[in-house]
């Protein structure tokens, strides 16, 4: 059972529905929906089954609008805006889908290969990664960037888990998990622009890092082979989010 | 401190510059500083007290008086007249205090009726260069915080966000958003704590209006965020200053302290209920926290980056409540609008920018300095007029708006200075950097110059502003090393749309702006890069080039 639904059904038995909850009703695509008040188009377009391109964003964690793969185009609205952090609006009308998001979706794709370094086939999470996934359905097939191919060192002093930067996309989901939900803020970023990096406590080994719990739920949540378990060959780091879904849940759950 | 009590230090002041026969005002601001202008106020003391003028004559320092290139700066105010001198040295100074009450220095003066001073209109600047910044008095003494004294005794929050809507005055940090509506929308948000926020973090190369502003009149940015706070319901107030204004922190320091001291902040202002306390942030050397999420970011203590607006900082700004972020020129702008009327103020300028408008003007002219002129002047008046173009070269274009800016040619030069008509050229009004230049910069070395300043600049959040921006430093390097085809240019042109479209905040939407800008006027420049393999203006060192030129 889907997150969704749990959360609909406790709203069906319960008397605490807040009576404040105003819905609201707007198109996307062209297509009536209806939502609370609070959700945002990203929402509401899942609870549809209306495919939004994300990177950055994770069910269960705040949303940062950094990754711009989700942006849509709002009628009467000059600019873009990200789906995760749009808040839904009466008589609005989303577009998901047009030739100039799918071409900017895919420069952003391509983009973020040419960073660093992307190697699919010595990869550990090569066929389950989400930058891959996400090449594969927006048709990247080429990079027409100059990659940048940065020498990028690789963190393997923590004893369970491993940290390849040249795999990161620097979409700071590791950061958020680690703080809200482990509640430990290990991870964070350094530097800025191109040169960011996400790092350990104060740049320190992450083996040595005092404030890590070990929990490894950065390394579940982060969407490439950039955070791994020690041991996993090529292909074989598969992602495990479910506890996510079920301590948002939880979290969500009227008491 | 009641409104008496400030009436009584204003009669005083009259009083004791009615006492003095002369006044030696010796700029202290920043380019003259560099130009040691602080041993020429210490000579002139010493000359002044062997002279036996100590009580007829006062030698105090005061803010920029405009013509930087010319620094250090002197006026010599004695009853009505004013003689200005340039270029002085410690070794003038006996001169000068010779001379007082008789024929000025002629080698040293500096009529005041040249172009550069008679061209300009100072609201903002109206105090700099004749009171000293570091005493609140002379602040009061001309006439400041009587608007806050108005403001407080005589209208209603309502009243006061109605005059500087009618004013018509609009954000001076570079958008140009009201600043009336802005103020309207915070008061009317709901939230128990309200905030101002002066951004103080100017950072476009090139560019030091706010901290002119803030080192030669402090008071008066004070006196708007006072009011401000008044007419949107704040109590609690922040000047983000960037670290790299050490005199202007300063000073802004001791306004805040004398401020506190005769009670025009802290609790009980001017005797009413109204309370605002006003806290110094020193921003870390970070472009990207001039962008006001992620300003706030950095007051709140969190790494300055931007976050997706809406909601906006007027509904959810500091520690999510409402809050009011103006720039140091905007609230500059207020008390002169509070005390002489909106109606007044939206006389000057054009149909849609009111007022004055400050710039820093650099580069390949003649006066590179401070300057304010009304909304509407040409650009030709502000470049050929008040810059003037050295002997023997030629203009090329001007950059306005800094990195967010674009390059202006020749031919639209007679466009009035306003925000939509800057917007038209491809270009921005900014926050007012504007830098000449003539036949000896090279184009594409220019815009790149700017993208790479936005690329260390780019906080990384973002995906194309990080990386897009990057690759279109690293196409640009291309081009200026001889070493690109025409697909890469094409590549460089279709980064510009998505970087532009797709970036988080203002910095990557912006950032391809200097190269669209380019491309649209000097398309040539970059295509003789590419398909001749020369820079015509010979800056970038493509090899073999120098054999094509000779």
């Amino acid at each position: 059972m889907s997150r969704r639904h749990m959360q609909n059904l406790w709203f069906r038995e319960g008397e605490r529905v807040s009576m404040s909850v105003h819905i609201v009703t707007f198109a996307i695509n062209g297509r009536d929906v209806s939502a609370r008040e609070s959700e945002t188009v990203l929402d509401v377009a899942r609870q549809n089954d209306i495919f939004i391109p994300t990177l950055c964003q994770v069910e269960g964690l705040s949303s940062v609008g950094a990754c711009r793969l989700c942006l849509v185009e709002v009628k009467g609205r000059p600019r873009l805006f990200p789906a995760c952090v749009l808040q839904v609006e009466e008589g609005m009308e989303v577009q998901t889908e047009s030739e100039r998001l799918s071409k900017y979706r895919r420069m952003i794709v391509e983009l973020l290969f040419s960073e660093r370094n992307h190697i699919c086939a010595v990869c550990v999470s090569n066929g389950h990664c989400d930058l891959q996934d996400l090449a594969q359905k927006l048709g990247v097939t080429h990079v027409r960037y100059a990659y940048r191919n940065p020498s990028m060192p690789i963190d393997a002093s923590h004893k369970q888990f491993a940290l390849d930067h040249n795999r990161c996309v620097l979409c700071t989901r590791c950061i958020r998990v680690c703080d809200e939900i482990e509640g430990a803020h290990v991870w964070d970023m350094m530097a800025r622009g191109i040169k960011s990096r996400i790092i350990a406590d104060l740049d320190e080994a992450w083996g040595s890092s005092e404030t890590c719990t070990n929990c490894g739920k950065c390394v579940q949540v982060c969407p490439t082979g950039a955070l791994f378990e020690r041991g996993k060959s090529v292909t074989e780091m598969t992602k495990r989010r479910q506890f996510l879904t079920y301590l948002t849940m939880m979290k969500e759950v009227p008491r | 401190m009641n409104s008496e009590e400030l009436d009584k230090i204003v009669e005083e002041e009259k009083r004791s510059r009615q006492s003095l026969e002369h006044e030696i005002c010796v700029c202290v601001a920043a380019g003259c500083l560099s130009a040691h202008s602080e041993d020429v106020k210490a000579v002139l003391e010493k000359e002044v007290k062997q002279h036996g003028l100590g009580h007829q004559c006062k030698v105090k320092g005061v803010g920029c008086l405009g013509l930087c290139a010319s620094g250090p700066l002197i006026a010599v105010e004695g009853g009505e007249k004013r003689t200005l001198y340039c270029n002085v040295t410690a070794q003038d100074a006996p001169e000068i205090v010779g001379a007082l009450g008789k024929e000025p220095v002629k080698r040293l003066q500096l009529p005041e009726s040249i172009p550069f001073f008679s061209r300009q209109r100072k609201l903002v600047l109206e105090n700099c260069g004749r009171i000293d910044p570091e005493r609140i008095e002379e602040y009061i003494g001309v006439g400041g915080y009587s608007a806050l004294q108005k403001s407080l005794n005589e209208m209603r929050p309502t009243e006061v966000i109605e005059q500087i809507t009618r004013s018509g005055l609009r954000g001076r940090g570079g958008a140009g958003y009201p600043t009336g509506l802005k103020w309207s929308t915070v008061s009317k948000a709901v939230g128990s704590r309200k905030f101002v926020v002066c951004n103080a973090d100017e950072g476009d190369p090139g560019a030091f209006m706010d901290r002119t502003i803030l080192a030669s009149d402090p008071q008066k940015v004070i006196e708007g965020m006072i009011i401000a706070a008044y007419a949107v319901g704040a109590s609690e107030g922040f000047i983000y200053v960037r670290a790299e204004y050490p005199l202007a922190i300063k000073r802004l320091k001791t306004a805040i302290h004398q401020a506190e001291r005769l009670g025009l902040l802290g609790k009980n202002i001017l005797g009413t209920t109204f309370s605002l306390s006003i806290e110094l942030r020193l921003g870390a050397g970070a472009f990207v926290c001039g962008e006001e999420t992620a300003l706030i970011a950095s007051i709140e203590g969190k790494r300055g980056t931007p976050r997706p607006r809406p909601p906006y900082p007027a509904e959810s700004g500091l520690w999510k409540s409402p809050t009011l972020i103006n720039n140091v020129e905007t609230f500059a702008h207020v008390p002169k609008i509070i005390l002489e009327g909106g109606d007044w103020y939206a006389r000057l300028g054009t149909a849609k920018s009111k007022g004055t408008k400050m710039f820093a003007l650099a580069g390949r002219v003649k006066n590179t300095g401070l300057i304010e002129v009304p909304m509407g002047i040409n650009l030709r008046e502000i470049i050929y007029e008040i810059g003037g173009i050295p002997e023997g070269h030629r203009f090329k274009a001007v950059q306005t708006g800094g990195p967010s800016g674009g390059c202006i040619p020749e031919q639209h030069l007679n466009t009035p200075v306003d925000y939509e008509s800057l917007t038209k050229l491809g270009s921005i009004m900014g926050s007012g950097g504007m830098v000449v230049m003539d036949e000896t910069s090279c184009i594409v070395d220019v815009a790149k110059f700017f993208i790479e300043f936005c690329m260390s600049e780019s906080c990384g959040k973002c995906i194309p502003c990080r990386v897009g921006v990057t690759q279109m430093h690293d196409l640009l390097c291309k081009i200026t090393d001889g070493a690109a085809t025409m697909d890469d240019l094409a590549l460089l042109e279709e980064l510009c749309d998505v970087v532009r479209n797709t970036s988080l905040c203002g910095l990557g939407q912006t950032a391809p702006n200097p190269i669209l800008s380019t491309l649209q006027y000097f398309r040539d420049e970059y295509i003789a890069h590419i398909e001749k393999k020369a820079c015509p203006a010979g800056i970038c060192k493509i090899s073999g080039s120098e054999k094509e030129s000779a």
